[in-house]
């Protein structure tokens, strides 16, 4: 019953997204507010249905339901309840159910927040988010509905697959989802705009704490994904320029640039037609990334089983969403007039820099991601395009980007003059050069690292300088405090997203610094690498609840004294056909990882692969930071509420113009 | 800017999706019939035609030996199969290999670094799909043809050219999505 009772709900749920479709627009157009006013009431109505049916799916996994074919496919009684959980959004009919959830959670957010937002724009945007819930509805129920019996019913499942039974992993798809899928919110705003053909300072006001929402998602998702690479695939590496991960990359890239360009339409009435594009593309980049992973037209470890039935529907999706949005643009946008004019070098101009080079790197990022296809379907030529394309590629965009960034913050509205604003700046650039002497002291010379290094302490410099700066610590010191807490969160937050970027490239760099070294080793044997002593202490089986080990024991000593001991294993699942995962031992600090993997074993020896990676957890650590300066913005006061607040309010707590205006 | 430029300029976006999805809805289409085929791992053979070599006959086996000769003007696509007795996996694949010899599909299967005995043993236990088989003890062959590991195995044309490569067990899944379009593309 509990299937049935899932499927029926995501039935309606398709009901109330076509509602949610037509009734507000054909509210709008006969000027009938009682019709644009059912769309709030609609995206709860949805989001309660795609809630039903999601907890009907984990139920199902939960009580593992033998009589449901996913549940057969992708569980098994013996796992435990976090990877039942888990496994409900492990493949594909369960994750494209997570993807409709989260859609309908955005619809639900918009009816939600945005009670202030102008009745026909809000039932505008509710109406384009149930269109894009339509769509992806339909999917679900045509090709790809979880509910699906069997019978007889199978003794028990499959399990599933064991490199994805990870906490990390497990956590991945949902936050990844959010940001994908947050997008559509952006998107929904933007197509709203054009149908109005209007856009002013109050609608990037109501778009921007939804582009921060779904970037700070995205960044997180992002990471996520990235630190299990680290530690469950076991090669060491923590980005490979693998296809999926690209298409994760280009909405990131596009949100990135949204969240800017937002604030200069907020601010400015500037770059409108810009932002448009960005918030079309961003969420357009989520629905390619969704149709290459699923269609089947790419070859990655990360792929969904694939089937072209599947993947004809989702380009159809494509096509009404992408090319309709853009189709729209083409139209609406010529005639948006820019307004606000600015100078070259100022915050709009930096500002559109960054827009330019975050573009030209996500052409960058696609052209490469795609272009082994169309190599294979128009010249017939098998290629691969890897990480050394992609390096030398991204890099002449990288370097400018961030030496602009810890620069732009500090650039005044509509007119700078360099000089003041690098004045500010010289011992952040004291502190780039100090991090490359310090590295050529410990590592000699690496250009790579070396421009890391350096390009990380300008990063956290300049987000030092700009802190500093606005609450003049060291020109009044004394109202530093004061003015501390009277500095909108906002700025707190760009600061913050700024410098984690610069915690995470300082990650990177180390990691270019790394070292490993193979060997194959007796117990009692001890490897010597990077100024440690790796000994191996005895190889033994372990079981854990659904899988048996290989497991080593490695004392690392240093200088005599022990620094930990680490236990790399082989797992080998016994229900998933003997499929087995490298589960790498890491010891975290904050100065850098210890890595071991056990590999093979030749007769009483065992093949031990020990990594010294440099600064590594700062990668994840700074993404995390970028992620809470996102957040952080949103608690501003300004943009809390989707919606401008009256002004009597915002003077009343004291944000007159003179605080508020620094951003 | 004059405002047919920038309807121009605008239009740029949805060119390039346009262009895109139709290059998707091609490949869709290629996955269907066989012509696009994104898992098939580049080989330096592929598009030319088997190195040169002979293999003597397996002793004891059911079936006559062949070499590059055996493989040139055939009346069809031809399966070429490395295979060992030692090997779990190609327990995995051979229902399949089996499946198609029934239908009629020729298989010429290469024993790689295996004893004799033991080779016949496992065709007599699972059964023979290989309308002729070699005898690659030293695993000479294995490396010009460049071979990861067994099992492996390659589909060549009527002319004898390699057309595709799959490193790892033929599953049912290979055998529907790749090999099935490719018999009938090259039939």
């Amino acid at each position: 019953m509990i299937a049935e009772f899932g499927h029926f709900a995501l039935a309606l749920a398709f009901a109330l997204a076509l509602a949610q479709t037509v009734l507000p627009l054909w509210g709008v157009a006969r000027g009938d507010a009682r019709l644009m006013g059912a769309a709030a009431p609609l995206a709860l109505g949805q989001l309660l249905a795609c809630a039903a049916a999601f907890g009907a799916l984990l139920t199902a996994f939960a009580v593992n339901d033998t009589s449901v074919i996913n549940v057969v496919q992708n569980s098994h009684s013996a796992k435990p309840m976090l990877y039942k959980f888990a496994g409900a959004w492990g493949n594909h009919e369960g994750s494209m159910l997570l993807w409709v959830l989260i859609l309908a959670l955005c619809g639900g957010a918009v009816a939600g927040f945005g009670r202030d937002l102008p009745g026909v724009l809000r039932a505008r945007v509710l109406a384009v988010l149930g269109l894009v819930a339509l769509g992806f509805l339909a999917f679900v129920l045509a090709t790809s509905n979880p509910f699906g019996r069997v019978w007889p019913p199978a003794p028990d499942g499959q399990g599933l697959n064991p490199v994805l039974q990870d906490p990390g992993l497990a956590f991945h798809p949902p936050l990844l989802y959010l940001g994908y899928v947050g997008y559509a919110v952006t998107f929904a705003f933007a197509v709203a705009a054009l149908l109005e053909g209007r856009v002013d300072a109050a609608w990037g006001r109501w778009v921007r704490p939804w582009a921060l929402a779904a970037w700070s998602f995205l960044t997180l998702g992002i990471a996520l994904g990235s630190w299990w690479a680290y530690y469950e695939l076991g090669w060491g590496g923590y980005w490979f320029w693998d296809p999926v991960e690209n298409a994760s990359l280009l909405p990131w890239l596009a949100g990135s640039a949204l969240l800017h360009s937002a604030i200069v339409v907020e601010k400015r009435e500037a770059l409108k037609i810009w932002t448009l594009l960005l918030a079309l593309l961003a969420f357009g980049f989520s629905l390619l990334g969704t149709f290459l992973v699923r269609s089947g037209v790419l070859n990655s470890v990360h792929a969904f089983a694939s089937d072209p039935s599947r993947g004809t529907f989702i380009l159809a999706l494509l096509g009404i969403y992408v090319a309709g949005s853009l189709a729209l643009f083409a139209w609406r946008a010529p005639a948006m007039a820019p307004t606000g004019l600015f100078a070259p070098l100022s915050r709009e101009g930096a500002l559109v820099l960054n827009n330019l080079l975050l573009c030209a790197m996500a052409a960058v990022v696609l052209a490469g991601t795609l272009w082994p296809m169309f190599a294979d379907l128009l010249l017939d030529q098998k290629i691969s395009v890897g990480p050394p394309f992609f390096n030398t590629a991204i890099l002449p965009l990288v370097a400018p980007l961030l030496l602009a960034m810890a620069a732009g913050p500090l650039l005044p509205w509509k007119r700078a003059r360099l000089w003041p604003v690098l004045q500010r700046l010289w011992w952040a650039a004291l502190l780039a050069a100090g991090a490359v002497a310090v590295m050529l002291a410990f590592a000699g010379w690496r250009t790579g690292p070396a421009l890391g290094f350096a390009a990380a302490l300008w990063l956290i410099g300049g987000a030092l300088a700009d802190l500093t700066d606005r609450i003049a610590l060291f020109r009044r010191p004394a109202a530093a405090w004061s003015r501390a807490r009277g500095l909108p969160r906002a700025a707190w937050g760009a600061a913050l997203a700024h410098g984690g970027l610069g915690l995470s490239l300082l990650g990177m760099a180390g990691m270019g610094l790394a070292t490993d070294t193979l060997a194959a080793l007796r117990p009692g044997a001890t490897l010597n690498h990077a100024g440690y002593q790796w000994r191996l202490e005895r190889l033994e089986d372990v079981a854990g609840p659904n899988w048996t080990a290989r497991r080593a024991t490695v004392t690392v000593l240093r200088d005599g004294a022990v620094v930990t001991v680490l236990t790399p294993e082989r797992r080998s699942f016994p229900v998933a056909a003997g499929m087995t995962t490298t589960e790498a031992a890491i010891h975290t600090s904050l100065t850098g990882d210890l890595y071991a993997v056990l590999g093979e074993e030749q007769g009483d020896r065992a093949v031990l692969r020990v990594h010294h990676n440099i600064l590594a957890p700062w990668i994840w650590l700074g993404a995390l930071v970028m992620a809470l300066g996102g957040a952080l913005s949103l608690t501003d006061r300004r943009i809390r509420v989707a919606a401008p607040a009256p002004r009597s309010v915002l003077s009343a707590a004291g944000h007159g113009p003179d605080v508020s205006r620094p951003t | 800017m004059p405002l047919t430029t920038r309807r121009a300029l605008m239009l740029a976006p949805l060119g390039v999706a346009v262009a895109g999805g139709a290059g998707f809805y091609a490949m869709l289409r290629g996955l269907g019939s066989g012509s696009y085929d994104p898992r098939g791992v580049p080989s330096a053979l592929v598009g030319k035609p088997a190195p040169a070599f002979t293999l003597p006959a397996l002793p004891g086996a059911p079936a006559p030996a062949f070499g590059d000769a055996d493989l040139r003007n055939l009346p069809g696509p031809v399966l070429v199969n490395f295979w060992a007795s030692w090997c779990v996996p190609c327990i995995v694949e051979h229902p399949q290999l089996m499946r198609l010899s029934r239908e009629g599909v020729p298989i010429l299967g290469i024993n790689y670094k295996d004893k004799a005995a033991d080779a016949a043993q496992f065709l007599t236990r699972h059964g023979n799909p290989f309308q002729r088989l070699g005898q690659d003890e030293p695993g000479r062959v294995a490396i010009d043809w460049g071979v990861y590991g067994v099992p492996e195995t390659y589909l060549l044309d009527r002319a004898g050219i390699i057309r595709w490569r799959w490193p790892g067990p033929v599953t049912p899944e290979v055998l529907d999505q790749d090999i099935r379009p490719l018999l009938k593309r090259h039939a």
